[in-house]
């Protein structure tokens, strides 16, 4: 265009993309930070309320991984049943079990005869003399495994499948019914704590984009001016998107403050318990995982909230 | 192309109202300066509104600047925009920051370098005589000295062409005097200005064209003189 001369000098005066792009949006970051200290108050508000949303999925999800944790410590005090076939001889039985002794993950293991199961299980039962009917022995030679301390749960489980392979052994058992049932009920509940999640998600998003909305509808002159003298709206959508963001952020970190206040405040009693039980079980924070997923999903959700309002609205006001 | 705005048997009309401009014709040179008069309601604003492309025509052509406004999209208009100052009878100034960050309000839409923008917002304050003001939020300001302000915003990214609607309509008469002459100084240097005014008094003294509109209908006068008497029907 031949008339744009005055234009095409100005453009030569603008840096190039790359430093245009950091030098508005650092004028943004301290643009939009400044205006959010100067609101302290109304700020933190809101953030505040996206921080109790947060908090609540991710404090379930904390409380759920200690419960986990502490499943897994007591699956180490586990001990493994290998009942033995009836063709090995008490001899083989300990010579087996003295193998399997040597074994990794195995801390112990303890050789019971045929003979002495029927013992054990005449004093237990209370059958007594009844069983003394019996004209053969019905119980197998047993040898209980110990796991080692600390042996992760892939890692026993695969352990029991190996010793239960041996030729001596008939089949192998872990007694741990009720963990399964402990461990098919925490992933229910982990996938109840996804949905809650889900649905608190959406609401942060309403809350933060409700924020922005009122916000916007504060600025409608200015946006009015900003649109007149040629901004785009991807200009004037900026500081709307990294306000959004700064409540996402704050929000994050006020949800990790209550989730870590929560532990702190369980912590004391939950050991004193654990302690009853014989266990030095300590409730354990947010994971740093977990922690970075909140504040990610905390800067995204402001993000998304601030956006899907700014760019409804932003087509709404027109200069006139 | 030695025209800035060429209107060829231009109408308009809001929804459910008569024409407010009809079939109007006329054409302002580059580095022309001239007025826009008319009673109030005679179709000033919205003649305006069509050059900065808040309104569209109902009828009739329209070239800014070498470009059919027929053919700017509304993703374009931003980019438009940004080769024309418009100075309002309300200042139009954002209370909320400095007279600094008013007026470099442009340079930032256009991603103006950060020592650039210094620079050229300084200019343009000297060249409004508002040089000291910088800091200060523009509510402190006198009517006078916030048009100024608005002025330096429009003039700050040198525009081709400079709108301004009623800039005087707030201002006493001594404010509104130097307003005017300030356009006149940025006239001289090449910008191409229109200017939208009630204040007859006012411009009278000054040797440039008038484009009168009476009831949305264009009369172009040249000398002051015969202007005069268009007043008196008004």
């Amino acid at each position: 265009m031949t008339s744009a001369s005055p234009a095409k000098a100005a453009a030569e005066l603008r840096p190039n993309f790359l430093a245009r792009f950091f030098q508005g949006h650092a004028r943004e970051v301290v643009f939009t930070l400044g205006r959010f200290y100067r609101n302290l108050g109304g700020a933190l508000l809101t953030c505040f309320v996206i921080g109790i949303t947060l908090a609540l999925p991710a404090g379930l999800h904390c409380l759920v991984g200690n419960v986990n944790a502490l499943g897994y410590s007591w699956e180490t005090t586990l001990q493994a049943s290998l009942f033995l076939k009836d063709k090995v001889t008490p001899e083989q039985g300990q010579e087996l079990a003295r193998r399997i002794r040597e074994r990794p993950g195995v801390a112990e293991t303890a050789y019971l005869s045929r003979a002495q199961s029927l013992e054990e299980f005449k004093a237990l039962s209370g059958l007594g003399q009844a069983l003394d009917l019996l004209e053969s022995n019905p119980l197998p030679a047993v040898i209980t495994v110990t796991p080692a301390k600390g042996i992760a749960r892939p890692a026993l489980d695969a352990l029991v499948v190996a010793l239960g392979q041996q030729p001596e052994v008939e089949v192998a058992k872990l007694d741990r019914r009720w963990l399964e049932r402990l461990y098919g009920a925490l992933a229910l509940v982990q996938r109840l704590v996804l949905v809650i999640a889900g649905v608190l998600s959406l609401a942060v998003i309403v809350i933060v984009g409700n924020t922005i909305r009122l916000d916007i509808e504060a600025k409608r002159a200015e946006i009015e001016v900003m649109k007149l003298i040629g901004a785009t709206n991807g200009f004037i959508r900026r500081p709307f998107l990294y306000t959004g963001l700064w409540y996402g952020l704050v929000g994050g970190g006020i949800a990790w403050l209550l989730v870590q206040g929560m532990v702190f405040a369980l912590g004391g009693p939950a050991q004193s318990l654990a302690g009853l039980y014989g266990s030095g079980f300590r409730l354990q924070g947010l994971p740093l995982d977990a922690t970075a997923v909140m504040f990610a999903a905390g800067v995204l959700l402001g993000w998304l909230g601030a956006w899907w309002t700014v760019s409804r609205r932003l087509r709404e006001i027109e200069p006139r | 192309m030695a025209d800035i705005i060429h209107f060829h048997r231009v109408s308009h009309r809001y929804e459910g109202t008569g024409d407010v401009l009809s079939d109007v014709t006329f054409t302002l040179a580059k580095g022309e300066m001239a007025f826009l008069t008319g009673p109030s309601g005679a179709g000033k604003s919205t003649l305006l509104k069509l050059v900065a492309l808040l309104e569209r025509p109902t009828r009739g052509q329209i070239v800014v600047n070498g470009q059919n406004l027929a053919g700017v999209r509304p993703g374009q208009i931003p980019a438009f925009r940004q080769q024309i100052g418009v100075v309002f009878q309300n200042f139009n100034l954002l209370y909320d920051r400095s007279v600094f960050d008013n007026v470099a309000l442009p340079l930032v839409i256009r991603g103006i370098g950060h020592d650039d923008i210094g620079r050229r917002v300084r200019a343009a304050l000297d060249a409004v005589g508002l040089l000291g003001k910088e800091k200060v939020p523009p509510i402190t300001l006198s009517g006078g000295e916030q048009q100024r302000v608005g002025i330096a915003r429009a003039i700050v990214a040198k525009p081709q062409l400079l709108l301004a609607d009623e800039p005087t309509g707030n201002l006493d008469p001594e404010m509104a005097r130097e307003v005017m002459q300030l356009f006149q100084r940025f006239n001289e240097v090449g910008v191409s200005v229109l200017v939208a005014t009630h204040a007859l008094g006012l411009i009278k003294k000054m040797p440039l064209r008038v484009i009168h509109l009476e009831r949305g209908q264009l009369t172009t006068r040249q000398s002051p003189e015969l202007m005069e008497k268009t007043v008196d029907f008004g």
